[in-house]
């Protein structure tokens, strides 16, 4: 489990969810919003409480392109690439930022400072380019915006990605 | 706050009735207002009004569309028109505040047009003739009222569209309104909202179950998101009314991860209601009991196709599944499901409130009433527009957002998304109906609407969008899973400039057996971005060949 986690927020998302119909992702979700992540243990404690086996919710978190099984590092910064973003030179920024953290799209720094991923479309496509880090989202981005806030990533910014 | 009955609604009052001494101001605060930065500026306008020891609420509320105008900020002063500011920073928030406050005229500069004077709303009578070109049936209440307060809903008409059909209506007299309104759905596929009520009220199972598909797939549109987080109570609305006219104890909002404040403003909307008697046991004092949860998807583009959506909501892998059996006669859990865009529900109070001969009024042949486009890409104005149908695609891509914004001309418009299809620029005086796009080898779709002007090249899109089916394919069919890998590897040769003539017809036969195989319809529609490209501008793909001696 993750240093920061504990059984009992595990139990709490089980509890909320045991019975109500359709709710494994529900559950899921729970997690990753607590973690930032779905660690391993908690996901069988979450199967053992909710009588899930395990492969039937590795089936679900393998599909669903949302779930990170792995620790993401602090700062999620996701460049979006749907249409309006694409055409506004989202493909450039994906390799600014990239250069910028010496990572691949689905990599996480060294240092766990960064993730870098590629998300398709937040739903703020008049203001194309978006990128967002953590829950922040920085509208009409340019390479030098970019940048500028990969430097100082912590203005403003909490909740999760 | 108190339960509610049909007859507290039915007495109240509308806010326009309500004459207020203070000057009202609003901030969009939405996804995009707040990405453009409307909290410093909503902080600021407070800030300033408390130092000058004003008490005036500022309000928050949701988008009015003008998304590339963010933040926006209204003023209306007692017995004045309301004027709204563009592009506000917080040091212009301080000084509009400080006019405000002091009683001085509002600065000139800054000023953009109003809701006013972009559209008609639904219910309000229209000043001129050859008045604002958009009209607001869906939108009614998007930039108009802040959306965590269901008061401010219920002060528009909120929820008597509900309580009319609770207290006079039968289900088939619904129908049967919804069915001379002409509605069709607004997800893309365009079949008549009354059929999909009926028959899934006929079929027979041990519940009904209605869901309303929230999934927004199309990236690069996000109408769905607009009014989910702008005027939530209106699709609760229209969930609750489907829920009574199919028979349904329960619904379900399948809302994409991707959209936290629609989340947010819906599980708002749904405490709200139930504490007004909205939701829940005996809704509004009837023997009508019905209630709403939420479900949420994890970024899966096929889980907004209905057999797809079923599986999710269900908690699974989002694979579709053959039809039929169709959701209306099988889905959720077994039992049948009404499955509705969200933008098809937000039409049903208008529907209900003023009747479906008024609806049929709007718009052109079968294809009535509004719909809210998001119109991006390279225009001047991006933002939402919600239009009459039958108005040409130039009417809104020069006419309401201006043009292309970089001078370069127009080359194309693309709608439906990844499934949809380009539409060149010397086509652009069709109207929009479902027939004339699709006439045009593209599709309605649920509302996206990009603008590519000569500077695209439209063989890189392509392989865009035929990329991004192919890793949103689930894998399940051949057809979709190695037809799709199969041409985007053609698409990437030509694009490289190694394709020979061959390729072209390849990626023809590939696109048919797609269309033709594929078991849902995301690899039914992989092929038409590519497809429809070929058709307007195979000479782009042929001057990358090997063979045109480059
Ligand atoms: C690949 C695919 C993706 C879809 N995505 C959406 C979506 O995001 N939102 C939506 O409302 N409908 C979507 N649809 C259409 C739905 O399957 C369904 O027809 C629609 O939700 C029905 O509602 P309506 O009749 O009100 O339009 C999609 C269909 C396909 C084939
Ligand atoms: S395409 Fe990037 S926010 Fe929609």
């Amino acid at each position: 489990m993750s240093p920061t986690g504990t059984e009992d927020d595990v139990a709490a998302i089980a509890k909320r969810w045991k019975n109500k119909r359709g709710s494994l992702i529900m559950a899921l979700h729970g997690l990753q919003d607590r973690y930032g992540y779905v660690p391993r243990e908690a996901a069988m404690s979450l199967g053992e409480q909710m009588d899930v086996p395990l492969a039937r919710i590795y089936e679900v978190l393998t599909f669903y392109n949302y779930f990170r099984l792995k620790s993401p590092g602090k700062h999620v910064v996701s460049v979006c690439m749907g249409t309006a973003c694409y055409l506004k030179g989202a493909p450039q920024l994906l390799s600014r930022a990239s250069e910028e953290l010496g990572i691949k799209p689905g990599e996480t720094t060294a240092d766990g400072e960064f993730h870098l991923q590629v998300v398709r479309c937040v739903g703020c496509c008049g203001l194309a380019p978006v990128v967002t880090v953590n829950a922040k989202l920085l509208a009409k981005v340019t390479g030098e915006s970019l940048e500028a806030h990969l430097l100082t990533p912590t203005t403003a910014e909490d909740g999760k990605a | 706050m108190a339960r509610l009955t049909v007859a507290d609604l039915e007495a109240r009052a509308p806010a326009e009735a309500q004459v207020s001494d203070q000057p009202k101001i609003k901030v969009g605060m939405s996804t995009c207002g707040m990405a453009a930065g409307a909290e410093p500026v909503f902080v600021a306008l407070e800030a300033e009004l408390r130092r000058r020891s004003v008490e005036w609420r500022v309000a928050r509320t949701g988008c009015a569309g003008m998304c590339s105008m963010e933040p926006l900020v209204e003023v209306t002063l007692p017995g004045q028109p309301a004027v709204m500011f563009g592009d506000v920073t917080p040091e212009f928030a301080r000084h509009l505040a400080a006019a405000c406050a002091a009683g001085k005229p509002l600065p000139v500069e800054k000023r953009v047009p109003g809701i006013a004077d972009l559209a008609r709303i639904a219910g309000e009578p229209v000043a001129t003739e050859g008045g604002p070109r958009q009209y607001r049936i869906v939108m009614r209440n998007c930039g108009v009222i802040d959306p965590e307060e269901i008061d401010e809903y219920l002060d528009r008409g909120g929820y008597k569209a509900l309580a009319r059909v609770l207290s006079t209506m039968t289900p088939e007299q619904v129908i049967e309104e919804l069915k001379v309104s002409g509605l069709r759905g607004r997800g893309g596929a365009g079949f008549p909202a009354w059929l999909k009520w009926s028959l899934t009220r006929e079929s027979a199972g041990e519940e009904h179950l209605i869901v309303c598909n929230g999934d927004e797939g199309d990236p690069g549109a996000y109408m769905d998101r607009s009014v989910l987080e702008g005027d939530p109570h209106a699709v609760l609305e229209g969930m609750i009314i489907g829920g009574y006219v199919i028979g349904a104890k329960s619904g379900f909002f399948y809302i994409r991860a991707e959209y936290p404040l629609a989340i947010q403003r819906i599980e708002k909307a749904l405490r709200q209601a139930r504490a007004s008697g909205l939701l829940g046991n005996n809704i509004l004092g009837t023997d009508f009991s019905f209630n709403v949860e939420i479900r949420l998807g994890a970024g899966a583009f096929v889980c907004g196709e209905e057999t797809a959506l079923i599986a999710s909501v269900e908690g699974k892998r989002g694979t579709p599944s053959p039809r039929p059996p169709y959701p209306s006669v099988k889905g959720l859990w077994g039992q049948p499901t009404m499955i509705n865009n969200v933008e098809s529900l937000a039409n049903l109070t208008q529907i209900v409130l003023r009747g479906g001969e008024w609806f049929s009024g709007i718009g052109m042949g079968k294809s009535t009433g509004t719909k809210v486009f998001a119109v991006t890409g390279k225009v001047k104005h991006a933002g939402l527009v919600e239009i009459p149908m039958g108005m040409t695609l130039r009417e809104v891509v020069e006419g309401i957002c201006g043009g292309s914004a970089s001078g370069s001309p127009i080359k194309a418009v693309q709608t439906g998304g990844p499934s949809g299809g380009l539409i060149p620029a010397r086509e652009l005086d069709t109207p929009i109906t479902y027939e004339h796009l699709q006439k045009l080898g593209s599709y309605m779709g649920s509302g996206g609407m990009i603008v590519m002007d000569e500077t695209d090249d439209l063989v890189e899109l392509s392989r865009f969008y035929l990329g991004f089916c192919v890793d949103e394919s689930c894998g399940k069919c051949a057809p979709c899973r190695i037809g799709g890998t199969q041409m985007l590897r053609l698409l990437d040769r030509i694009a490289a400039g190694k394709g020979n003539e061959g390729d072209i017809a390849t990626i023809r036969r590939l696109a048919h057996a797609m269309q033709k195989a594929s078991l849902c319809g995301l690899g039914q529609g992989a092929p038409n971005p590519v497809l429809s490209a070929l058709r307007y501008f195979e000479p782009e793909f042929r001057g990358r060949l090997t063979s045109s001696g480059n």
